[in-house]
């Protein structure tokens, strides 16, 4: 890479004049301003180090730990014991309990953003690419799904596919996790589709893409490969809100008792069996209450900086 | 301004189907119902009972009687409260809810425009720190982990205030309504204070300073005016906001409102309840975009109306 | 293009007039990320009763925020030393409350982009009558009344209809009239004028020009004009500052500096636009190279990298700005004067 650099703009007073090493791609440059976001980045390292305590740390507890521990019901915080967070009424490790919730809601919380983003992103570039009747028909669904609180949504999902003994695949659509899945899954990917879809329209009356219809590449091959991937930047500063948004909404049915169902726990549904017991014990609701936070703050921390990195609006 | 409104409202009314066709059929869909318990019904019984409810009608049928059920507030018997029709359980809730809910958007509004304004005049300062942090926490943290933490404070240790429960008297008002308005205090305040910073950057600021008007008459006449319309606009999803928080607010403090009815009937599968709770909340939010959108066509001089 | 006025205005008026803005050794600074940085660095000049004077430099040069830092209108990372006075009262460094007073009755200032610059959720009646009110105690309707006899003045048809109107039911030329209006509606003895034509359709900037011309005339408002444009310079001005690198390199009557520039600049300048009534041969002449940011601060001249007659010397100290006789002068090691 060379050292070369373009000459700094004129700096107008109130503005920094910024150098850009030439040869970078615009994203690579974003990411590079992304680094230097102190704040997002430590974001990222914690919460980096909050899925692998979830993931990996309830490995090195012996098998019997979902059982009760029944010679210390209810122990306290004692960072030194085999519990190192007390125990609940039953004598399950709180610790643990902690962690396979955050398993639950992290991977919930992941995955659904991870397929909302596809389906958005396939769905709002194919209609602003297409535009026209198909574009109209395609948005205005989208955006009467939008009028409809999509709390309801969820939940009316939810309710409908948890008995519905719904198997396609071999997948168990009616099981508590799935039901969710498909309920966050499907309220969520409504806003970044207008966004995928806005960035579309903007694309296509780009000169590379007239250049690629005239060397005669297919509607689908032009959206596959020209207009998803063009729709990185934008939709790049969506995901971690859409991670933020679809751990919310998993924990807030949960925590209303419609998401996992006991004995499977996430950290919502945590929450609210701890919230039924704050006089007897709070410490059942501040362990996963303080986990959820944290991981909100940290992703809130990294929204703000993939956006002010990767948005070219705000540039 | 009359077709205005009117164009507006139209809008809304394919919104408004759309929203009961998709409950209807949704609850249509899944399976179980009023006999989903253990207890085997003989199948004459059942039959009879589900030609009281016309379970076996054309599905057509059945949406139309009930939405036309609907419009007269005629949601219908409740599954599970066998007394009662719907319509006698959301009229029983609702009062407790709405003034719940209006006092969070009150509350939430007035609160979040002072704190985004005075936080925008002195950047960086106490009250900018102050209602930067109150916004980090509303935004960050869901209220189902506030209104607890909160029960625990200010119920448990302080004993300030009731944990939970509702009789109507202030003292069980104060921190359901306080919880329920902190998300929107964090957005209006993050909103407006955003807005009035980039409008007393705008050039027309800069001329009203110019004409020596005095700083205050400038703030408050001209930069007020561009600034608040973001927050006008956002009004609408505040109250969708509200609604959807007044679900958790109610379960958590144990307010017999609707949204308490709504959970209840979500686990327990009464759907005429859950139906007839989504339609009124789906309305409510509708309507509360509708007359954002015609406040806003009001304010904003550069929209014509048509 | 250039074309010098053809009517016979009278010229400013001679040294017998009162002084209305005195500015002695001007200079802005801005706060950077990477430190403060000289915007414009040391700049004098006076303005008579009634003259109208062109400050003339490119993009950047810092003309603009001259204005600004008079009107006491700097941005929050600026700042500005040395001393102005306007009728003898300091400018400044002033409290707000006490610009206040002057700023939009006695000293008034019109912006470049008439569509940003008017409040577009507000009547223009409003934005007219607000400054009647705050500056002459008018009651509303007085000030109604004045402000669209102001508006007939600036020549907007049908103006008793039109000033309830929203700014952007007007066109860009007549929402400049009206900016025109309600910076002489207290008729200043001080009008400042930044680029108020670089927005406008060339069919419309002669019109506007031709307005402040008459009204400035009329009220015997003095007038300082920054634009970057010598085609307004030579309809509207007595006299000239040339201004490069926020520096003061000529400044002179018009006629001295169109028909007898001295500095490279200015010979640059003139000779690089082009000219109605000569025949173009070859390519157009430019000033080679490029202005660069903040050259406020380097000690030597700041034209020196694109100056066809430099020296080593040139790039070592600051040419002084070198007074002769009448206001002339020019600040280059190389010139005669």
């Amino acid at each position: 890479m060379s050292d070369l650099t373009v000459p700094p703009p004129l700096g107008l007073p109130g503005e920094p004049a910024e150098e850009i090493p030439v040869g970078l791609s615009p994203f690579r440059a974003s990411l590079r301003r992304f680094g230097k976001n102190h704040l997002a980045v430590v974001s990222i390292v914690i919460l980096v180090l909050i899925a692998l305590a979830c993931f990996f740390g309830p490995m090195l507890y012996p098998e019997d730990a979902e059982l009760g521990d029944f010679d210390n019901i209810s122990a306290p915080i004692d960072l030194f014991s085999i519990h190192p967070f007390g125990t609940d009424e039953q004598g399950r490790d709180l610790l643990y309990r902690v962690l396979t919730g955050g398993r639950l809601s992290l991977t919930l919380g992941f995955f659904g953003a991870l397929v909302s983003v596809f389906i958005s992103i396939a769905y709002g570039s194919t209609a602003g690419y297409l535009g026209g009747r198909v574009d109209d028909v395609m948005m205005r669904t989208v955006d009467i799904l939008l009028a409809l609180p999509f709390i309801f949504l969820a939940i009316l999902i939810k309710i409908v596919l948890q008995d519905s003994g719904l198997h396609v695949f071999g997948i168990a659509f009616d099981g508590p996790e799935a039901s969710v899945f498909v309920a966050v899954v499907v309220t969520l990917w409504l806003t970044p589709a207008v966004i995928a879809r806005g960035q579309a329209v903007t694309l296509r009356s780009r000169e590379f893409i007239e250049a690629a219809r005239a060397g005669g590449m297919s509607q689908f091959q032009i959206i596959t490969q020209h207009i998803m991937p063009n729709s990185v930047n934008v939709v790049v500063v969506y995901s971690s809100l859409l991670v933020l948004e679809a751990i919310l909404t998993e924990s807030f049915l949960s925590f209303l008792g419609l998401g996992v169902q006991p004995p499977d726990a996430s950290w919502g549904s945590l929450i609210n069996d701890g919230a039924g017991k704050i006089d007897s014990d709070p410490r059942l609701l501040i362990l996963p209450s303080a986990f959820l936070a944290a991981v909100l703050f940290c992703l809130n921390y990294i929204t703000d900086g993939l956006r002010d990195a990767f948005d070219p609006n705000e540039r | 301004m009359f077709r205005y409104v009117t164009y507006r409202t139209l809008k809304s009314l394919p919104t408004l189907l759309a929203l009961a066709v998709i409950t209807f059929f949704m609850m249509r869909v899944a399976p179980g119902g009023p006999f989903s318990s253990n207890r085997r019904v003989p199948k004459e019984v059942r039959l009879n009972i589900e030609n009281a409810y016309h379970l076996h009608d054309p599905i057509w049928e059945q949406f139309w009687r009930w939405f036309w059920g609907v419009l007269h507030f005629d949601f219908g018997p409740s599954f599970k409260y066998r007394d009662y029709t719907v319509s006698e359980l959301i009229a029983h809730g609702f009062p407790t809810s709405l003034e719940v809910g209006l006092w969070a958007m009150f509350i939430s509004t007035v609160l979040g425009l002072i704190l985004g304004i005075a936080g925008a005049l002195r950047r960086n300062g106490p009250i900018d720190y102050t209602a930067g942090a109150i916004a980090m926490v509303g935004l960050a943290i869901p209220i189902y982990v506030i209104g607890p933490i909160g029960q625990i404070v200010l119920g448990l240790h302080l004993q300030w205030l009731p944990i939970a429960g509702w009789d109507g008297t202030w003292p069980y008002k104060v921190m359901p309504i306080l919880t329920l308005s902190l998300p929107n205090i964090a957005y209006v305040s993050r909103l407006m204070r955003g807005s009035m910073i980039e409008t007393v950057r705008t050039n027309y600021v800069r001329t009203a300073r110019a004409k020596g008007i005095g700083e205050r008459k400038t703030i408050l006449k001209h930069a007020m005016k561009g600034a608040i319309m973001p927050v006008v606009a956002y009004l609408g999803p505040a109250t969708a906001i509200t609604v959807t928080g007044s679900i958790v607010v109610e379960t958590i403090f144990g307010i017999p409102g609707i949204g308490r009815y709504f959970v209840d009937g979500a686990i327990s599968r009464d759907y005429p309840l859950v139906m007839g709770v989504t339609v009124l909340y789906g309305a409510i939010i509708i309507l509360a975009n509708l007359l954002t959108d015609i406040v806003r066509g009001i304010l904003d001089p550069k929209v014509s109306y048509e | 293009m250039l074309s010098t006025r053809t009517n016979a205005e009278p010229v400013a008026p001679g040294g017998d007039a009162r002084t209305v803005l005195a500015v002695q050794d001007l200079s802005i600074q801005f706060k950077l990320p990477h430190g403060w940085v000289t915007a414009v660095d040391r700049v004098s000049f006076d303005l008579k009763q009634g003259e109208v004077v062109g400050i003339v430099g490119e993009s950047g040069s810092g003309k603009s925020q001259i204005l600004l830092s008079l009107m006491g209108l700097l941005a929050s990372n600026g700042r500005c030393s040395g001393d102005a006075r306007f009728e003898g009262q300091p400018l400044l460094n002033r409290p707000p409350k006490e610009l206040d007073a002057i700023r939009g009755s006695a000293m008034s200032m019109i912006f470049q982009d008439p569509m940003t610059s008017l409040n577009p959720y507000m009547r223009v009646s409003d934005q007219l009558t607000e400054v009647l009110i705050a500056h002459q105690g008018k009651s509303a309707s007085e000030a109604l009344e004045t402000a669209i006899e102001m508006l007939d003045r600036v020549r907007i048809p049908e103006a008793r209809r039109r000033v309830r109107f929203y700014p952007h039911e007007f066109s860009g030329g007549m929402r400049q009239r009206v900016m025109i209006a309600m910076a002489l509606l207290c008729k200043p003895d001080l009008l400042f004028a930044d680029e108020p034509t670089t927005a406008l359709d060339v069919t419309v900037q002669a019109q506007i020009l031709e307005l402040i011309a008459e009204l400035a005339r009329d009220l015997k408002t003095a007038v300082a004009i920054v634009t970057h444009d010598l085609g307004v310079i030579a309809r509207l001005c007595d006299r000239v500052i040339v201004l490069y690198g926020g520096r003061i390199m000529e400044q002179g009557t018009i006629d001295e500096i169109f028909y007898d520039p001295k500095h490279p600049y200015t010979k640059g300048l003139l000779a690089s636009t082009p000219r109605l009534d000569e025949q173009v041969h070859g390519a157009l002449k430019t000033i080679p190279g490029q202005p660069r940011a903040a050259m406020g601060d380097i000690p030597g001249c700041p034209f020196e990298p694109r100056c066809p007659i430099r020296v080593e010397h040139c790039k070592a100290e600051m040419p002084v700005l070198r007074a002769g006789a009448g206001g002339r002068a020019v600040a280059c090691h190389m010139s005669e004067s």
